[in-house]
């Protein structure tokens, strides 16, 4: 670290809460001119909370922010902004159907005296910027026909020569193949000579090491360490992210965990080859009655994909899936859930109504069993009834709209879906992300519940915990491929991260 | 159980007399405007508040009022039909085109039984429907474009039959029920009237009723419940187009003529109807009872119009403002219902 040198930006504790759950506690942090500074952490330990802070996004915080020594406080993301604070955000914000040089220049194309834009000039010049980077496509062509790594190189770049002094990316990697990581990393590099502060965060502690000068490590909104990449290693660092002999919450899953000895139920799910686009890989698997399959990676591995192509949502551009042995191409989610799949995914504002009652959106899914025509309303409310208490949805009122529950109890309104006439095969998608742990344990003892009635169930989760405290099986996705199988052996947090 | 769902229920209703009217809003407004209308042109007019001019304003919306029992599905779905009025304009047109006509009309047409001649305009404004729902759902056109060029195709067919020569026959059994009256009470309201309480039936007590609901309300939940959603679009804009050519057929036996551009004012009023009576734009939220009352907002206001001395060119101009108020308490009336459902 260059000591004595003042640093363009110090935070000097940080606190900042969300509705009475503190996500930052007084967390310090400094970056210097032309400094690559790697962020770790797991999901929710405050790393994005700190960066929105930095970029103007959160502007109530308690704490000093200081910019080349002096005390500021942004008002909006306009004012970071203009103090040379740029940002680039895990999901693809561009203009696909805008032109390249339209996107590189968003906001900012060249215009003529009259005002109109010199259509010549932009060209040329994108095209001159993304060579830096390594980049060789034409600045005419329409950005959404590239593919999605190349948007996003595309869009970081644009960021990174948009003249910032300080550069935010949230996750810039994983959406990119090796050689794009590469070209990346060279240009960051290139850009820290020409004294450009970069704050990179990634779940790839990897490609942290290899990039960054100074790894900070977030857990529970707290800075736990602060070292050089080149005094720490990939283990030291899983260590303190994951806080071991730390607080014990509940389960903390650090030391191994035997998987049980595969199972010879019969097989439910047949995956073969399957592909989707740049997201998904050649991936095979299968998944028996009575057993919990889990899939771990981190965000954007291919796990959403992959559960959308087995609920009939996405359609799979090669590769078979079979049902029971009878081979199925879903057309619809219709067709899917007819051969026996159900899917809860992991937004569940995506699968509820919000507006409606508990009973509609717990009977929505099994209608056509109960009613030909005419709807019955009394048996429908005493189905919600029955499910309400089994999964001990509170409050106990059928009636209620929805929207009034909390998360943990629409959750379980989501699984209550399913489960009047249980499907054979169970796809959970983050089944217990957002919840308390009281709410996670019923989420974990109900699949587990489930498992005993004999149901083949998938569960897909970026939290380590969720697959470890589920899964008789484990499945790690890394890149839209299969990388590693868990199966009747020791496993823990650390191998599962060491894995990804 | 009962009981503590009861108290938990009037606990929801206790949580205060204005969270639940903000979430009503959008039944209380169009209704309390009907009352204000009809208690201005009562006091504005003393002809307005008689028996007669009530049974005037049911036959005046009473074409709109059937045209707009499949529009409510539509817009139930958070879709769009703009071709209603061209739908029901070419039907109207084929059933008098498969009617004998009298010699000076200069129709080439072809006359056949009044029952063949119905079938064949219920079957031309479901295939049209069919044409709507196959571009919605399996090509993938959003509503309001496939709509919009289904407008002029069946403008185009009804000028093919017609070629700017008016017919007048229809089946007798049309001109019955479009003209007649049993009882002193004309057949078109008792049309208008049975078809509302069919669609009100259908959503409220069916299960194709309730995906209706559910797919206008989150399209993305209904299709992760498994629903098969396109179906149920392609349904609703089939039934919006028979509903329409149904209106078009009564209501070219209604005003005795069937010819080119004769329903073009049902668009905006069949529209009208249904959102004026508080059926959500953005889907899920409304139903059959809520176009009743805009039905009647739009028949008092166009016909207490005409009962008080006013500027016939300023009428359009204040209907097109109604309109906007109802849009801007439609838009709004959403958003508080978000805000009390946080």
């Amino acid at each position: 670290m260059p000591a004595g040198q003042q640093p363009i930006l110090e935070l000097q504790g940080i606190t900042k809460s969300f509705g009475g759950v503190e996500a930052l506690r007084g967390v310090d942090f400094a970056l210097y001119p032309g400094e690559i500074h790697g962020l770790v952490g797991e999901n929710g330990a405050g790393k994005s909370t700190l960066m929105k802070i930095i970029a103007g996004v959160h502007t109530e915080f308690s704490g000093r922010f200081l910019i080349d020594g002096r005390e500021t406080h942004f008002r909006s993301a306009r004012d970071a902004h203009a103090a040379g604070i740029a940002m680039v955000h895990q999901e693809l914000s561009v203009a696909p159907d805008l032109t390249v040089a339209e996107n590189v220049f968003l906001g900012n194309q060249p215009t003529n005296a009259l005002g109109l834009v010199q259509w010549r000039r932009m060209a040329r010049e994108a095209g001159e910027q993304l060579a830096r980077f390594g980049i060789d496509v034409d600045p005419m062509s329409r950005l959404g026909d590239l593919p999605i790594g190349l948007q996003q190189l595309i869009e970081i770049a644009r960021v990174l020569f948009s003249g910032a002094r300080i550069v935010i990316l949230d996750e810039p990697t994983s959406a990119l193949s090796p050689p794009e990581v590469e070209r990346l990393f060279a240009t960051l590099r290139r850009l820290r000579e020409a004294g450009t502060s970069i704050v990179f965060i990634s779940h790839f502690i990897e490609d942290i090491l290899l990039v960054s000068d100074t790894v900070t490590v977030f857990r529970n909104g707290r800075k736990v360490a602060e070292t050089t990449s080149a005094a720490t290693s990939k283990g030291a660092l899983i260590e303190a992210m994951i806080g071991r002999g730390g607080e014990a919450l509940e389960h903390s899953y650090t030391d191994d965990l035997m998987l049980p000895q595969p199972s010879d139920s019969p097989v439910i799910l047949k995956v073969d080859q399957l592909s989707l686009s740049r997201s998904l890989k050649d991936i095979s698997f299968e998944a028996r009655a009575g057993e919990v399959l889990g899939i771990y990676g981190f965000m954007g591995c291919g796990q959403q994909e992959l559960s959308r192509v087995l609920f009939g949502k996405l359609k799979p551009d090669g590769g078979t899936l079979a049902v029971e042995g009878t081979p199925r191409t879903f057309a619809s989610t219709a067709a899917a859930r007819r051969a026996g799949v159900a899917l809860v995914p992991e937004s569940r504002r995506d699968m509820l109504f919000h507006q409606e009652p508990v009973y509609k959106n717990i009977s929505i899914g099994i209608l056509d069993r109960i009613s030909a025509l005419l709807l019955k309303p009394t048996e429908e409310r005493d189905i919600a009834k029955r499910q309400v208490e089994q999964l001990q949805i509170r409050p106990p009122v059928v009636g209620l709209d929805l929207g009034m529950l909390s998360g943990g109890n629409q959750q379980k309104v989501a699984l209550a879906k399913w489960l009047t006439y249980p499907p054979k095969l169970l796809v959970l998608c983050e089944p217990t992300r957002g919840m308390d742990v009281g709410a996670k344990n019923d989420v974990i003892n109900i699949v587990r519940d489930l498992r005993a009635r004999g149901l083949a169930i998938i569960v897909l989760s970026t939290e380590p915990e969720t697959v470890l405290s589920l899964a008789d099986r484990i499945l790690v996705l890394k890149r839209g491929a299969v990388v590693r199988e868990f199966s009747n052996e020791p496993v823990s947090k650390d191998r599962l991260l060491e894995a990804a | 159980m009962a009981s503590s769902e009861t108290a938990l229920a009037a606990g929801q209703r206790a949580r205060g007399l204005a969270p639940f009217l903000r979430s009503q809003m959008r039944n209380i407004a169009p209704f309390l405007t009907l009352i204000f209308l009809s208690a201005f042109f009562a006091f504005a007019s003393p002809s307005f508040a008689t028996l007669d001019n009530l049974g005037n304003i049911l036959t005046q919306v009473s074409v709109t009022g059937i045209i707009a029992v499949g529009l409510t599905f539509v817009i139930l779905c958070a879709e769009i039909d703009l071709s209603i009025a061209s739908i029901a304009n070419v039907t109207g047109i084929a059933v008098a085109y498969f009617t004998l006509q009298e010699s000076y009309v200069n129709i080439a047409n072809i006359p056949l039984p009044g029952a063949a001649a119905i079938i064949l305009s219920i079957l031309l404004c479901a295939l049209l429907g069919l044409v709507n729902a196959l571009g919605l759902t399996v090509i993938g056109i959003p509503s309001f474009i496939m709509t919009l060029a289904m407008m002029q195709i069946a403008a185009g067919i009804s000028a093919l039959l017609v070629r700017g020569q008016i017919a007048y026959k229809v089946p007798s059994l049309i001109t019955t029920l479009g003209s007649g009256s049993i009882g002193g009470i004309p057949w078109i309201v008792i049309v208008a009237a049975v078809m509302l309480l069919g669609g009100h039936l259908v959503l409220t007590y069916t299960r194709f009723g309730r995906y209706v609901y559910m797919v206008g309300g989150n399209r993305e939940a209904a299709e992760y419940s498994g629903l098969n959603v396109k179906l149920i679009l392609g349904a609703v804009m089939v039934i919006s187009a028979v509903c329409s050519g149904i209106g078009g057929m009564l209501g070219v036996a209604h005003f005795g003529s069937a010819q080119q551009n004769e329903f073009d004012t049902y668009l905006l009023d069949s529209i009208a109807a249904v959102v004026v009576g508080g059926t959500s734009l953005f889907g899920g939220r409304g139903g059959i009872g809520n176009t009743i009352v805009g039905l009647f907002v739009l028949g008092v206001l166009n016909n207490g119009l005409d009962h008080v001395n006013i500027d016939s060119f300023l009428k359009i101009l204040i209907r097109g403002l109604i309109l906007l108020a109802a849009l801007v308490i439609n838009v709004y009336a959403q958003r508080l219902r978000e805000k009390a459902a946080e």
